[in-house]
């Protein structure tokens, strides 16, 4: 029966992560259109920075949805007027705001995000710095002893039947 | 105090507790716009039933309005019609209509067929002018006030509670 578990347990997960992963696999990627083949790079670089609003995890170099094409449309007529990257950029941000940028910009209301990570570490580290200092310096006798040194037999005993008895 | 110390982790713990859960309860689709009490994006589109008329974000001047964005494609703009019509019913500023990448033949159908809340739609082929507005869910919906300033956006089909909650109340302050 324990078998039986583990075999279904194995097969859900394995049908959960193929059927995960099969539509990633079978997502087309977008066609370029190769009429200027630098050009097109550019966009695709730009592109591939920005956000899809519709297909919010994947990028509008890689998406297929028609706001996504729209968009790379008009990065590339922008492009062809001569526009820099930045600018393109942007024509983005100011119709959809910073939401579409794969890279926050660094603005007083980012910082949290742009540095949360670190402090947290570091705040982190400083709590494990403070406590392993706290515990160096003080004595052996007051930490409790540990369950292998134990030696006394009553001790040892009033624990044996109680493991014994989880085990049935 | 100082015995009170070991309760600060778990202080921090159910303070990143509320905030993931507010986070958890926000729609990740609803995207903040910066257009947002900004000036409308300019346009000029032909109407919808009148390839010959033109109309300018300017010639709408003068009286705050709602713009409503559907196409006859999009399902959940068929959602949100009975309430745009009960609302049209009220009269209480215009309500124009952008056709967003349909076409139409099929936008004329569908107002023929739902019915037809709007003043007037204009019609945006290429999506450019929804782009122009930051459109990229349709339904969308903009209340722009006389001097065509954004004031709000709605995203997705329109419901009472944002009807009742927001827009009806922000017309109101915009008319007194």
């Amino acid at each position: 029966m324990p078998r039986q578990a583990v075999v279904a347990l194995l097969v859900a997960v394995a049908l959960t992560f193929g059927f995960a992963i099969a539509p990633g696999v079978a997502a087309k990627e977008a066609a370029p259109e190769a009429a200027d083949p630098a050009l097109e790079a550019r966009m695709v670089r730009i592109a591939s920075e920005l956000r899809c609003l519709v297909c919010q995890n994947q990028t509008i170099a890689d998406s297929n949805a028609s706001l996504a094409v729209d968009l790379r449309r008009e990065a590339r007529a922008l492009l062809k007027q001569g526009k820099s990257d930045e600018e393109v950029v942007a024509y983005m941000t100011a119709r959809y705001g910073d939401f579409v940028l794969y890279r926050p910009p660094l603005k007083s209301t980012t910082m949290l995000l742009w540095f949360g990570p670190a402090l947290m570490l570091l705040g982190g580290g400083a709590v494990l710095v403070a406590v392993l200092r706290r515990r160096s310096r003080m004595n052996a006798d007051q930490f409790e002893r540990d369950d292998d040194e134990a030696i006394d037999p009553d001790i040892a005993d009033a624990a044996a039947p109680r493991a014994l008895g989880r085990a049935e | 105090m100082k015995r009170l110390w070991f309760l600060i982790p778990l202080a921090a713990f159910f303070a990143l507790a509320v905030v993931l859960a507010v986070g958890l309860k926000r729609d990740p689709r609803e995207v903040p716009s910066p257009l947002i009490d900004k000036p409308a994006p300019k346009f000029a589109l032909a109407r919808l039933d009148d390839a010959t008329k033109t109309v300018r974000l300017d010639d709408l001047r003068g009286k705050a309005f709602i713009l409503n964005v559907w196409a006859s494609w999009c399902v959940a703009c068929r959602e949100e019609h009975p309430l745009l019509l009960e609302f049209a019913r009220k009269r209480m500023v215009p309500i124009y209509g952008l056709n967003y990448k349909d076409t139409r033949p099929e936008a004329a159908g569908w107002l023929a067929s739902f019915g037809n809340p709007y003043d007037a739609s204009f019609f945006d082929e290429d999506g450019r002018v929804g782009l122009d507005f930051g459109v990229y869910g349709v339904p969308e919906t903009f209340v722009i006030d006389g001097n065509g300033v954004i004031r709000l956006k709605h995203i997705g089909p329109l419901t009472p509670e944002v009807l009742a909650d927001k827009i009806e109340p922000l017309l109101k302050k915009l008319d007194a």
